[in-house]
């Protein structure tokens, strides 16, 4: 799983944080384009792919290019 | 950035100027999810009014009009009847549809034309500062309402109800799956599709009626405030009914009644 | 009247009808295809006709549950691709304005009538009245222009209606058809066009931000907010909006020569010149016909000669020949904007001018405005009844210094 999150579009509201069932986002000491705090994915093996962040994330900051398993 | 923006953004519009943890931008995401599945985007025009959830559809690459304060609804029945074969998203908001635009409601309603109206109830007045609308609960302190509100809060899902709307629903920010779903079930029902969704205001919503700025939070407690029921009496006491509440497709549609009759008289 | 102006090559039929019926007809023979209204007296014809002949045509008819929701429907309906139009009256037309504010600004051709009754208020809903003249120049609020033309014969609803669909498409503007009650309910024998005109859209010419209609494929952004030319708001950039505002101004404002229509009668040589618009202008011209001793050839003006002979005396009688008397009529058919340019050349020669109207003499400080170096006189007239041509005429006399009763002896 590849999970982005675009800083331009990030406004740093956290719902991603909550919302992730497996705690894939962290807080993380960046800022983005708003000068928010910023998550960043740290744990991206847990990720299910099941687009709760895609969907809930209010800026479209979010995206997850699902692979097949390898 | 989410794929869909690629297909539906523009942008060089963006950033939004929704603010940070907006439900906006949940319905506007769903809206997107919604015509991708129809793969309807051509055959989409937007109208809105004006407030917050009025700046939805204003970033999207399609024909949009952003209209009037409550006045969107009388633009889309234009454009419907000019355009019969397309299909009219409105994007309108709590004060928007149930205040200044609530006779419009009334009337689109009970003529059953086939709009997809899509109302984001957020309980307030946010572009504006905070004040109370027609949805806030009663007793609650807003910028208009220091006293505590003392009006009966409007259902307009009830509303549209018992005026005869065919297709009628109510979800939450925090359903965004079961909302584009019922998205893209209104935008193929043919007749007035009417869609509630709460959405939170950190800002304003946040501050004055929920006591609390994370929007998650926020959105827990629209969860915990919610059933998801079939109709709008099983829910029980205190507990605000979420689901599809009616699917009709037998009342006849208003602009196709007007096409039966241009038919006639123009032979 | 006044000579109709040449120009249609079509073919045309002579027939009997009212005012507002003739309106529905000029809006059908310009291809109108939408119309959304409110009942409301004195325009109530013009929706009763629209309901049974729109879908006739192949158009669409709404009645909607306000004024505000007509004119909203008509812009949507326009952007949409169909030529639309909406009819009102007094407190209706009131109701329209934001929404007329809206047209204006994303320059959406639309066609608003406004069969002027008594106001304020409920006012005079059976009376005829001009006091609208202001509200259909500066109703809506901000700084924006307007078409405004005023028929004053039911030749005129029909001519006037199709000039402005074509107003409205050229400049892409709500255009306003300013009738009253006189010209919309009475009955003329009138000329109407047979089979439909098409009005193209000429965006490119004279528009701030041109859009294509929807569904083109041209992602058009519709937004009251002031925009740039795709349509992306610049509200809270001053430098921006105010170039907007200055620019759609500009739009009509340097048009004017294009746009402005005024009708001349007998003003070749006169001295005193009565300057008029929509229903009043017909007395008008009856009291320079009077003033000239130009016989009028219909049987109604004698037969009420001789009624008015036997009520008011010989002495007060005085349709004896005044044909000394140099006086001329000078009929504004666009009424907003304001034509001065014209109206300044149509009345280079005269030093006195009537305005009559039929509300507190509004338009008349206009005409003191432009015309500063001439007597300008206002004539109002309150209450629903249109002046006289006797009136009028006693204004001439007056104005002529001449005392009625030594005239004529």
């Amino acid at each position: 799983m590849e999970i982005t999150i675009d800083k331009a579009c990030c406004k740093g509201c956290g719902i991603c944080l909550k919302a992730c069932p497996k705690s894939v986002f962290g807080k993380s000491r960046k800022r983005n384009n708003y000068g928010t705090a910023m998550p960043e994915v740290k744990n991206a093996e847990k990720c299910m792919a099941c687009g709760a962040c895609e969907r809930l994330c209010p800026d479209g900051a979010i995206n997850v290019e699902r692979k097949a398993k390898e | 950035m989410n794929k869909l923006y690629e297909t539906y953004i523009k942008k060089e519009a963006l950033p939004t100027l929704f603010c940070s943890g907006c439900g906006n931008g949940i319905v506007q995401v769903a809206a997107m999810e919604a015509m991708e599945k129809l793969g309807c985007k051509d055959e989409v025009a937007c109208v809105s009014g004006i407030g917050c959830s009025s700046w939805i559809p204003c970033y999207y690459k399609l024909d949009v009009l952003h209209g009037m304060h409550g006045r969107a609804l009388p633009f889309a029945e234009g454009l419907k009847l000019a355009r019969p074969d397309k299909k009219i998203l409105v994007f309108t908001g709590d004060g928007d549809c149930a205040a200044i635009g609530g006779n419009h409601l009334i009337h689109a309603a009970a003529r059953n034309i086939d709009l997809t109206v899509i109302m984001v109830n957020n309980y307030i007045y946010g572009m504006t500062g905070g004040q109370k609308s027609p949805t806030t609960p009663k007793g609650s302190v807003t910028k208009t309402s220091p006293w505590g509100s003392m009006d009966e809060p409007i259902d307009a899902v009830k509303l549209v109800m018992v005026l005869g709307a065919t297709y009628v629903a109510r979800w939450t920010t925090a359903h965004p799956a079961q909302l584009a779903k019922s998205m893209a079930e209104g935008m193929k029902h043919e007749g007035f599709s009417f869609i509630e969704v709460l959405s939170q205001c950190p800002v304003q919503a946040g501050k004055s009626l929920w006591k609390e700025k994370d929007s998650y939070r926020i959105m827990e407690t629209y969860k915990r405030m919610t059933k998801s029921c079939g109709s709008l009496e099983e829910a029980g006491e205190g507990k605000i009914p979420i689901g599809v509440f009616r699917h009709d497709n037998q009342r006849e549609e208003y602009a196709s009644k007007l096409k039966t009759v241009t038919r006639k008289q123009k032979g | 009247m006044i000579k109709r102006k040449e120009g249609s090559l079509q073919k045309e039929t002579q027939v009997v009808l009212q005012g507002n019926e003739a309106c529905v007809k000029g809006a059908l023979y310009a291809g109108c295809s939408f119309f959304a209204g409110y009942p409301i007296t004195p325009s109530t014809e013009i929706i009763e006709m629209m309901s049974g002949e729109m879908p006739k045509t192949g158009g669409a008819f709404i009645q909607m549950e306000d004024e505000i929701a007509s004119a909203c429907a008509i812009i949507g309906a326009r952007w949409g691709g169909s030529k639309a139009m909406t009819a009102t009256s007094g407190p209706g037309y009131t109701l329209m304005q934001e929404a007329i504010g809206f047209a204006a600004v994303t320059e959406t051709p639309t066609v608003i009538v406004n069969v002027q009754r008594g106001g304020p208020s409920t006012g005079q809903p059976t009376l005829s009245s001009q006091q609208d003249i202001y509200q259909a120049r500066y109703g809506s609020h901000g700084d924006y222009e307007i078409i405004v033309l005023a028929p004053s014969s039911v030749q005129e609803m029909y001519d006037f209606t199709i000039r402005a669909f074509e107003l409205a498409e050229q400049f892409r503007t709500p255009v306003i058809l300013l009738a009253d009650e006189v010209v919309g309910h009475m009955r003329e024998k009138i000329m109407v066009r047979e089979g439909c005109e098409e009005i193209r859209s000429q965006r490119q010419k004279y528009v701030v931000s041109p859009q294509a209609d929807f569904f083109k494929g041209a992602n058009t952004m519709v937004e009251g907010q002031l925009h740039d030319e795709e349509g992306r708001r610049i509200g809270h950039v001053a430098e921006k909006s105010g170039q907007f505002i200055h620019n759609i101004n500009r739009k009509i404002q340097s048009n004017l020569d294009i746009l402005s229509e005024v009708s001349t009668y007998c003003m070749e040589d006169a001295d005193i010149a009565i300057v008029a618009y929509g229903s009043v202008a017909r007395p008008s011209l009856n009291a320079v016909k009077h003033a000239r001793g130009i016989r009028d050839d219909r049987m109604l003006p004698k037969v009420k000669m001789i009624k008015d002979l036997f009520k008011r005396g010989v002495g007060e009688m005085i349709h004896t020949d005044y044909s000394h008397l140099k006086v001329g009529l000078v009929k504004i058919d666009t009424v907003w904007p304001f034509p001065e340019k014209l109206l300044k050349q149509v009345t280079k020669g005269v030093d006195t001018v009537i305005v009559p109207e039929m509300n507190v003499g509004k338009y008349c400080r206009e005409v003191q405005r432009v015309l500063k170096d001439k007597n300008v006189v206002s004539m109002p007239k309150c209450g629903g009844n249109i002046h006289t041509p006797m009136e009028i005429l006693d204004e001439i006399l007056k104005m002529a210094g001449l005392e009625k009763k030594k005239v004529g002896r």
